[in-house]
């Protein structure tokens, strides 16, 4: 056979052999799928990437990969990866959540982890529900949504992630949808290689508390213009959308945290002049 | 001309000021000067709740021996100014002979000094000041409280020479004619408190905060990555280490606040460096459920608390022991983890060093409990030995097997720890319970054999002698009948109250625990061999230390107790009163 | 968004074959990945199915691969297949996927997934005049025919009129 040299992985190398979980037609199916088709096209060997999580159903994420995982506590997973990228800059550092764990619980995180623009890339998977605890409505859930903790719904207005980004400095920010495989793909792997805090939103629907947003498919369409690199007019885009936009919509220019962290250990006598009387 | 009194071991003053008098700063400058002299000492602060302006006292004692802890009588005290000196006059009673010394313009004398018998004298401190150009109250107590102390002044003038240095002539010739006058002042007195002759002998003296020391000692270990969050009184151990782990490799983020922190720092073990976080009462609270993520996922960090007064926010600026419950049982869930407490200033260096070790040994988060009397005390120590403890993790060669078990059950309970980048060693650290492979499971036999490699590890450790330090006053006398049992900063007054009852003819045995968790009972118990009156002494308001002990062994003989919860520190004349009183009862 | 079935450019027989293999290697893998999910959530019909499925797409891959024996095929990069959709034409939307799903919802579904297969062939079939290539897609285009043909004959044995929607009698378990 005469195949022309193959690329270094395939996507099924970043898949660990464990089954998830999850419910047959969750869309964080897709997105594993695609983060491993990103990670393929990157060519970044599986044990130079760490896929770093919290708490949920989404959060289940690392086991499912062949990658370095850790799946921390609720809503901490951006400080558990900005510590290890600090510490080893070397790494690809992924951090994936959801909704309720990134927004709700780790809130207070993410303005920070966009503000302080470690280079590493954050996926949520929302799907505007607390799936892993049984539907409960979550900072982007609709006013009027129903469920048992919050019956009628809970008249608040959903909170805006992408403009939150923007607005805390996150250097990349981008929405997909999980049923947009080849988007979503090529899109982690834009964030991936842009430098700083890239964020991107997927839309990942919860097929067994959010049934109705089986719809997603349908109602998610390209962005219709560029991306931009003009905070003020990304903001004023993603303001006016219609939420299912797809596709980059933010490219920053900012500089990246920067680290310094190096293996040639000073010795730590130098430390101790100051003391002597 | 006066005559000299007897010649002292210790001496201790105060300066007070407020207003931005620099009280503070002539303490440091006289504490400097004595260790350039060759004596030991130690300095603490009391301060009023302003960010700047406040009302401070610089509470000094000096010695001629290493000492660990504050005395609880002061020779003298010399007030810039009596403005709002009643907040501090209690914590600094005055000895029979002392002498209080200051400037009425700015504030009466407290009524407890006025009314304590003692020399009260009037000292226009403001005036002397305003009579040299740019001229400065603090300096002025400076010269008047090194004369006093018989502080050598030459070394004084040059130690304030250098750190007005960058300030410029003016300023330094404005400071030598303060000191002048404070010294010529002193001739006024009667009274004289003069050091004796420091004991010789050292290798050399620093002069360190435990909260430095906490900072050096981590580094030594090992540390190269810390997340901090600013906190009274631990702050310090943060702003030290910001620069020096940049000048060792390493690096410090600030984060967005302790459940931040705690994690970040687990993260950056995960990735292989040595990690540590530090924090007080409020910020460990929070950085509890990562504390246990710590244990269950078995990622080393060292969460360093420099206690103060609690519950919530407390009393900030003091002393108190009495977080030990939450680091000892915080964690939801069992939890084995180590908690370790540094018994001086000088022994933070030590504890910190050892708790990097001890954590990176056996892949735990270890909790090292400081507190504010340590953390922000400044002391003149002997240079510290070298220590050989460093961090050294299990962790998987780059020679991968084909099955990697990230949490094998091993004789140890320590499995190989693979570091990303690691080709084969893949795995997902998991704060579910899990299998071997670090899969979560729900399973009673992974969750049994979970549990048992995680405690295993911690109880079966060899912690050598360093669990406690364990001394007896008389060497040739082994009938000790009674024990002081204490831990912590309490170490330092314990230690002196032993000498001062041996001094008595009162023998007793000091047992200063280090290592509070895992709690070593045969250890302890053999250390208790022969002791029939143990006092368990410490800084807390319900004695959390004594129902610890009591929930962890019967503890042998008669046991009192004694306990209170800060500000007021328990000192080391209060411990020798119990033993006297418990030996005539 | 994901089912894409008319074909962009493909220029020559190799690169029909590159895609045609993988198109067959994302089947098996899918069906794999979808028997697993049945697995886990203990619908045993469907995981046999879909293992079945599953098998029959890697037969139809080992034949291709033989047919690449000493033939010029490009090596593709994963976003760069000539898919008119998001993946490839004969891999199920996992997003359709429901664990409670009938024999006959998943047929139907696979039925959809060859007949994709089926037109993305018979598409370049129509509008290519390579003769290389014209004979490999009109070869492919009827194994996809013959599967369409096997999908039909399994959805016979399982009539809408035996269909009884299933019901979950449990609740959803919270987790974590
Ligand atoms: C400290 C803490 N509080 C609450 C929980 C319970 N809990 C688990 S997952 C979850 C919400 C997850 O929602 P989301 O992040 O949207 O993920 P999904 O399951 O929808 O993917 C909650 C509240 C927890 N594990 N820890
Ligand atoms: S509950 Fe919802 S989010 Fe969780 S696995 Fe099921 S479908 Fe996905």
């Amino acid at each position: 056979m005469n195949i022309q040299q193959s690329p270094n992985f395939k996507a099924s190398d970043y898949k660990s052999g464990l089954t998830p979980v999850w419910c047959p037609g969750c869309g964080d199916f897709h997105v594993l799928l695609s983060v491993t088709k990103a990670l393929a096209e990157l060519g970044t060997p599986p044990e130079n990437v760490a896929v770093i999580s919290g708490i949920g159903c989404s959060s289940r994420i690392p086991a499912y990969t062949n990658c370095y995982g850790f799946h921390g506590v609720h809503g901490r997973s951006l400080a558990l990866g900005a510590g290890l990228k600090v510490a080893r800059p070397d790494l690809t550092v992924m951090v994936m959540s959801g909704d309720g764990d990134g927004f709700s619980i780790g809130g207070n995180h993410f303005l920070h982890a966009c503000r302080r623009n470690v280079d590493m890339t954050y996926i949520v998977m929302d799907n505007r529900v607390y799936g892993m605890t049984k539907g409960q409505p979550s900072p982007t859930t609709e006013p009027d949504w129903d469920s048992a903790l919050s019956p009628g719904g809970t008249g608040l207005s959903p909170f805006h992630p992408l403009v939150i980004a923007l607005a805390s400095g996150a250097n990349f920010v981008a929405r997909e949808f999980s049923g947009d495989i080849k988007g979503s793909t090529r899109t982690i792997v834009e964030a991936v290689r842009h430098p700083g805090f890239s964020f991107v939103e997927i839309l990942s629907p919860c097929v067994t508390f959010r049934p109705d947003e089986r719809q997603w498919k349908t109602q998610t369409h390209a962005a219709s213009v560029e991306a931009t690199d003009d905070p003020a007019r990304a903001a004023r885009r993603i303001m006016t959308d219609d939420g299912f936009n797809v596709g980059v919509l933010y490219r920053g220019r900012r500089k990246p945290y920067e680290t310094h962290v190096s293996d040639l250990a000073g010795d730590p006598a130098i430390l101790e002049e100051e003391f002597a009387v | 001309m006066k005559t000299p009194g007897e010649l002292r071991k210790s001496i201790s003053f105060a300066i007070i000021g407020s207003g931005g008098a620099g009280a503070l700063t002539a303490g440091a400058i006289l504490l400097e000067t004595a260790g350039k002299a060759g004596w030991y000492g130690i300095m603490n602060r009391s301060v009023g709740p302003q960010i700047r302006g406040g009302e401070a006292a610089a509470l000094v004692r000096l010695t001629t021996h290493p000492v660990d802890c504050m005395a609880e009588s002061y020779d003298f005290v010399i007030a810039i100014d009596w403005r709002n000196a009643d907040r501090f006059a209690a914590e600094m009673p005055l000895a029979a002979d002392g002498l209080a010394i200051g400037d009425t313009a700015g504030g009466e004398v407290p009524d407890v000094i006025a009314a304590s018998g003692i020399t009260v004298a009037q000292m226009a401190m403001k005036d002397l000041a305003g009579s040299v150009q740019g001229g400065r109250e603090n300096m002025i107590a400076a010269g008047l409280a090194a004369k006093l102390a018989g502080l050598p002044v030459d070394t004084l003038m040059a130690v304030v020479e250098a750190k007005l240095a960058s300030k410029g002539d003016e300023a330094i010739n404005a400071s030598r004619a303060c000191i002048s006058i404070g010294v010529s002042e002193a001739d006024r007195f009667e009274q004289s408190f003069h050091l004796d002759k420091p004991v010789t002998g050292s290798t050399g003296r620093w002069l360190i905060t435990g909260n430095e020391a906490i900072g050096l000692g981590a580094v030594r270990g090992g540390i190269r990555f810390a997340a901090a969050y600013p906190i009274t009184p631990a702050t310090e151990v943060l702003e030290w280490l910001a620069p020096a782990l940049t000048r060792v490799g390493g690096a410090l983020v600030q984060a967005e606040d302790e459940l931040a922190s705690i994690n970040m720092a687990i993260g950056a073990s995960f990735g292989g460096r040595a990690s540590i976080t530090a924090t007080s009462g409020p910020g460990l609270a929070l950085m509890v459920e990562a504390l246990g993520l710590a244990t269950a996922s078995e990622i080393p960090i060292v969460v360093v608390d420099v206690m103060r007064g609690g519950p919530s926010t407390g009393i900030p600026t003091k002393s108190e022991q009495s977080d030990l419950n939450i680091a000892v049982y915080g964690c939801h869930g069992d939890a084995p983890h180590i908690v370790v407490a540094p018994l001086s200033v000088a022994d933070c260096l030590f504890t910190a060093q050892w708790a990097v070790h001890l954590a990176e040994a056996m892949q735990a988060p270890a909790i090292v409990l400081s507190d504010q009397s340590l953390g922000q005390a400044r002391a003149l120590v002997d240079r510290p030995a070298d220590i050989a403890f460093v961090a050294k993790r299990n962790v998987l060669g780059s020679e991968v097997e084909e099955a990697y078990d990230r949490y094998a059950l091993t004789g140890s309970g320590v499995s190989p720890m693979a570091l990303p980048g690691t080709a084969g060693g893949q795995y997902t650290a998991d704060g579910l319970t899990h299998t071997v492979k670090g899969v979560p499971s729900s399973k009673e036999s992974d969750h049994q054999n979970q549990l048992d490699k995680r405690r295993d590890k911690i109880e079966n450790f060899d912690y050598g002698n360093h669990w406690a330090d364990i001394e007896i006053s008389n060497d040739d006398c082994t009938d000790t009948q009674f024990t002081i049992l204490t831990w912590g900063s309490l170490a330092g007054p314990a230690r002196e109250a032993m000498h001062t009852l041996a001094a008595e003819g009162i023998s007793v045995k000091l047992l200063a625990i280090r290592l509070i968790s895992p709690f070593l009972k045969q250890n302890f118990l053999d250390a208790l061999q022969g002791s029939q009156r143990i006092l368990i002494v410490e800084q807390t308001h319900s004695g959390q230390f004594h129902e610890y002990l009591r929930a962890k062994c019967d503890i042998p003989g008669e046991v009192r107790h004694f306990h209170r919860a800060g500000p007021k520190l328990i000192g080391p004349a209060e411990i020798c009163a119990r033993i006297r009183d418990w030996k005539t009862s | 968004m994901t089912a894409g079935v008319t074909s962009k450019v493909i220029g020559s027989a190799g690169e029909l074959l590159a895609h045609a293999y993988q198109m067959e290697l994302e089947a098996q893998e899918r069906y794999g990945y979808l028997a697993d999910q049945m697995e886990m959530h203990n619908n045993a019909d469907l995981a046999k199915l879909f293992r079945e499925l599953a098998r029959v797409e890697g037969i139809h891959a080992g034949d291709i691969l033989e047919q690449m024996q000493g033939m010029q095929v490009p090596q593709i990069n994963p976003l760069d297949y000539k898919w008119s959709g998001s993946e490839s034409p004969e891999a199920l939307d996992m997003g359709d996927m429901h664990y409670m799903m009938t024999p006959r919802q998943a047929l139907l579904l696979a039925l959809k997934a060859e007949q994709n297969a089926f037109e993305f062939f018979d598409h370049l079939l129509k509008s290519t005049d390579d003769e290389d290539t014209r004979r490999f897609a009109a070869e492919f285009a009827e194994e996809e025919q013959e599967h369409v043909e096997l999908v039909l004959k399994e959805l016979k044995k399982h009539p809408e009129s035996d269909e009884r929607t299933r019901e979950d009698m449990d609740p959803p378990i919270q987790q974590e």
